[in-house]
């Protein structure tokens, strides 16, 4: 047992879900208690998705514990297909239902006899994998289901597209600023003339799952979910992949010259050199660089940060900031503690310290030693460095409502590189505002006239209703006086009760 | 599909496929209306992740609950539960200092049949703080049933009623006085005299409920003014504070949902229970006034006139909802209150969905619901227990209500597809009860009339792409 207050990552049926309700027209059946649905709550409101969200439960109660699902999750698979034709089934264990060892394969053999739609059993354990290694694990597994599909039937086409095409793999929902990421990925490969054959999870039909094959290489943008299936297509049809995020000045051209020698490898006739562009973006078109060597950026040198976040945004940031801007980053880390090897080696020569955990009091700790100039965290060290008075911008998962933005965000490519230089600057001089406010004691030096119309002379509250006024949130107490105090005067009443106050709220409030 | 709708109350039972919180959310109000309570929750990540997501900011200011996030070795039992249990509840205990920690079961307690209730009297008493069990499970409650599995489990250990002011306690008194003298003894019977005079006015009456401290001494005024006094509260502010219950108690409930809290006092308890509509909206607060009056002979003053203001300050809002139509699709059993309140506002409810109904302990507000509707002359709406999202949905496309009330899976996707929603989740987190807060609830509900009033004529209502035909 372990006493936990909150978690980076979530369980894994999160992971799950995210993956199948990304591609079109899949549906997920969770094998669960009531209440175990509150991912469409997430999905409909971090996402502000339009539709509903295709999760639902195949309810496991008292019955269902007595008995056992019995007919009940062959039925609930057989009316979803019904009731929304979907291409994919995708039967989701739980924390729950792992306990229970119901044989959920057996239901989905039986299933998909009665039923249009393919049935999938997602295949992850859920006392040994977290959210982002079950998305990683199950993407995979629609990817190789499908295509082993093909294969049997005999429509796999393996001929690669006669211009250079690329997969993106590991876009999806509920992500960091995946959407963003996605259109400027799209935006940076159309500059270098390569077509975009599939995007997947996010949007795509499984049906077109069996094209895959058909690019020149993949492109795994994010470290954690997109792995697997890249390896998995490597391996079986010798499709390159690139694994470089392409966040960061540097990063990027370096991801863009894998991608050339890539292409170069496969195109028989045309050679491409993508030199001049990335020269051309580098110095003109962002602004990133230009930047770095302002003398704005020249203030930040040497200036402490801390960084914390999943593997592929702390890395990538820590780079960033050392690498690109002169910071100190003085600890970095990640609580993707099972990838903490390739973290290290990503990070090393680039900060002071390394951090692996997935406690956050461990980091909220480490960010109160080390007292940097500017936290970059998940929402988690956003609220850390709230308590200790330290700005913070947020680079990475878990996020909140916020980290949705309607307008352009990415992260990734020439344009990311504009935001990730705006926030750092952002989150800095923001702190130094701060503190030369503090120095010279604030904005005003004049004493606030008093905006309460009440005088403390003809009016007396009593013991209990000065209690009971102590007792209402701060912003609005002004108000509540006030008003209750014009209702007293109003009725010639000088001696304020709680049942005058209460009065003078249902009086007043019409 | 019939959607016709019936003369008198139907009572309808799905699926079950419905969208709903664990009934654990209830730690989210509970630990901080118990001030020096901690809850533990014994589940697993599922559990947590729920929590901090439904919960969301609440979990940066150092609350006082957290997971006993059991791991594999728990599962498997090769870990010693009861040590496990021990080894983190001494870290409460060391860090926070509570006065009672209340253990959480989940669906994996369950499962897995962890004996909690046998484990908690053995740790309490080595670890000297007392230790309540609840087991809130989504296998058997749904959201606000939560709070009823803690409260039944917490009227175990209110302490017995005292009535008479027996001697043995003025002898301790006497015994006190000697310790300090300067207390003359007449004073002090004179006080004891003249709190039993009080008590001789009506017998005591227990209200069982969490409410924010505020709604709580609104609703003890009330009650004052017909003087009644309110002898003690279930919850009270502290764990400490719990109050007296025995067989000359009257035990009444103020929310909908705690049927099981209702049962425990009248059975384990021996309380007496009051079976009254609920104080939300002012006829309910009426009603609720009333009943509690007349079952202790007396009359009550004034309250007419009072419920009439209340409607009178309300004009605005009613102006807003006559005529509206509104479909429950139920998950917080406050439906069948808030739609009798609605449908005394001049709306038409089409459906009430509500997870469980106990037609016992709601016997009195499901009456109260159908006299409403005899007098406002409108169609009775259909109940529907444990009912299926899907279905719902389908009824509603038919049925287009004017106003949604649902979870907050469902809510943008309707209104993406033109039907107004109003999260059902705030009218368990909003101060909804007795007079004072009727507005608060109309406030709710019209809060989404009200924005479309603004957005009316954008052309935008639907903006869903076309629909795929099936």
């Amino acid at each position: 047992m372990k006493l936990a207050y909150w978690m980076y990552a979530g369980p894994a049926h999160i992971g799950t879900l995210r993956v199948a309700s990304s591609f079109k027209n899949v549906h997920a059946i969770m094998h669960a208690p009531l209440g175990d649905d509150y991912f469409n709550v997430m999905r409909s409101m971090l996402e502000r998705e339009r539709d509903f969200t295709p999760v639902t439960a195949s309810i496991v109660d008292r019955h269902v514990l007595a008995r056992g699902s019995q007919e009940k999750v062959v039925d609930n698979i057989t009316r979803k297909d019904k009731e929304e034709r979907p291409d994919l089934i995708v039967l989701t264990p739980t924390c729950t239902s792992s306990i229970l060892q119901e044989d959920l394969q057996n239901f989905v053999n039986r299933a998909s006899i009665t039923s249009n739609s393919d049935v999938i059993l997602a295949d992850v354990n859920h006392y040994r994998v977290n959210e982002l290694q079950a998305a990683d694990r199950t993407l995979e597994q629609v990817v190789r289901y499908y295509l082993e599909k093909a294969r049997r039937q005999g429509t796999l086409d393996q001929a690669i597209t006669k211009e250079p095409s690329a997969n993106i793999l590991g876009i999806f929902t509920l992500g960091f600023h995946n959407q963003h990421d996605c259109r400027e990925l799209k935006r940076l490969l159309q500059d270098l003339n390569i077509k975009v054959n599939k995007i997947i999870p996010e949007g795509g039909s499984v049906k077109d799952l069996q094209d895959l094959p058909k690019a020149w290489f993949n492109l795994v943008p994010y470290r954690e979910i997109g792995l697997m299936t890249a390896i998995y297509l490597e391996k079986n049809f010798g499709m390159p992949y690139i694994s470089i995020t392409p966040m960061g000045i540097v990063d990027t051209a370096e991801c863009i010259r894998q991608i050339q020698k890539h292409v170069n490898n496969l195109s028989s006739n045309k050679k491409f050199n993508y030199e001049p562009y990335i020269d051309q973006q580098t110095r003109f078109v962002s602004q990133a660089a230009w930047f770095s060597r302002s003398i704005d950026c020249q203030n930040l040198t040497g200036k402490k940060a801390v960084v914390f976040g999943d593997a592929t945004h702390a890395a990538s940031i820590t780079r960033i900031l050392a690498r690109e801007m002169g910071i100190r980053v003085s600890c970095t880390g990640t609580y993707c503690k099972h990838d903490a090897e390739w973290f290290k080696e990503q990070v090393q020569g680039f900060c002071d310290e390394i951090l692996i955990t997935d406690d956050h009091t461990k980091v909220g700790d480490m960010i109160a030693r080390v007292e940097p100039s500017a936290i970059f965290g998940t929402q988690m060290e956003r609220h850390i460095g709230k308590r200790l008075d330290i700005p913070c911008g947020v680079i990475s998962s878990p996020v909140h409502i916020q980290n949705f933005p309607l307008g352009y965000r990415p992260f990734l490519g020439y344009e990311g590189t504009n935001q990730i230089a705006d926030l750092v600057y952002n989150s800095f001089t923001l702190g130094m505002e701060d503190h030369l406010l503090e120095i010279f004691g604030g904005h005003d030096t004049k004493e606030v006239i008093t905006k309460s119309l009440s005088t403390d002379t003809d009016l007396t509250w009593n013991q209990e209703s000065q209690l009971e006024l102590n007792k209402i949130p701060g912003f609005v107490r002004g108000k509540i006086k006030r008003n209750t105090e014009k209702f007293a005067r109003q009725n010639n009443i000088t001696n304020i009760t709680v049942e005058i106050m209460y009065a003078a709220k249902e009086a007043l409030s019409a | 599909m019939s959607n016709k709708i019936s003369e008198t109350l139907t009572f309808e039972c799905e699926t079950g496929n419905y969208h709903t919180f664990c009934p654990i959310s209830c730690v989210a109000w509970l630990y901080q209306k118990i001030e020096d309570s901690f809850f533990l929750v014994v589940g697993t990540k599922t559990c947590g992740y729920f929590l901090q997501n439904a919960l969301g900011v609440m979990i940066f200011a150092e609350p006082r609950y957290a997971m006993a996030e059991l791991e594999e070795g728990d599962i498997s039992a090769q870990l010693n539960d009861y040590e496990e249990l021990k080894r983190l509840c001494l870290q409460i205990k060391q860090d926070r200092n509570p006065s009672v920690i209340i253990w959480i079961g989940t669906c994996t307690t369950e499962i897995i049949k962890m004996d909690l209730e046998g484990m908690a009297p053995k740790l309490e008493n080595e670890l000297g703080i007392p230790i309540v069990v609840a087991r809130a499970n989504g296998l058997d409650y749904a959201f606000t049933q939560g709070e009823d599995t803690v409260l039944a489990a917490m009227a175990h250990r209110c302490p017995e009623q005292i009535l008479l002011i027996d001697k043995k306690r003025v002898i301790q008194d006497s015994n006190i006085q000697n310790f300090f003298s300067f207390l003359s003894i007449e004073k002090k019977e004179e006080t004891i005299h003249k709190n039993f005079e009080k008590l001789k006015k009506n017998p005591p009456l227990v209200l069982f409920g969490s409410l924010p401290s505020t709604v709580a001494s609104q609703l003890s005024s009330e009650l004052k003014r017909q003087s009644i006094q309110v002898s003690g509260w279930l919850p009270a502010q502290r764990y400490t504070d719990l109050p007296s219950l025995g067989d000359q108690v009257y035990v009444c409930g103020v929310n909908p949902f705690l049927s099981r809290t209702a049962t425990t006092l009248m059975r384990r308890r021996k309380c007496k229970l009051i079976g009254a509509p609920f104080p939300i909206g002012p006829d309910g607060t009426r009603a609720w006034i009333e009943k509690i009056c007349s079952v202790f002979g007396i009359k009550t003053e004034g309250l007419e006139k009072r419920e009439e203001q209340i409607w009178k300050n309300l004009k605005d809002y009613l102006d807003l909802v006559r005529g509206k139509s509104v479909f429950f699709m139920g998950d917080n059993l406050l439906e069948i209150s808030l739609a009798r309140f609605l449908i005394r506002c001049g709306m038409i409810v089409y459906e009430i969905g509500i997870p469980y109904l106990d037609k016992r302990y709601q016997a009195a507000e499901l009456l109260f619901l159908q006299n409403t509707c005899k007098k406002m002359s409108i169609p009775m709406p259909r109940i529907v227990e444990k009912p299926d999202n899907y279905n719902q949905i389908q009824r509603m496309r038919e049925l287009q209500p004017d106003l949604a009330i649902t979870g907050m899976a469902h809510a943008n996707p309707l209104e993406a597809r033109g039907i107004n929603t109003k999260w059902s989740v705030e009218f368990t987190f909003a101060q909804i009860h007795g007079f004072t807060n009727a507005r608060d609830v109309l406030e709710l509900v019209t809060r989404p009339l009200r924005r479309n009033n603004n957005l009316e004529n954008l052309g935008w209502s639907n903006l869903t792409k076309k629909e795929k035909k099936k």
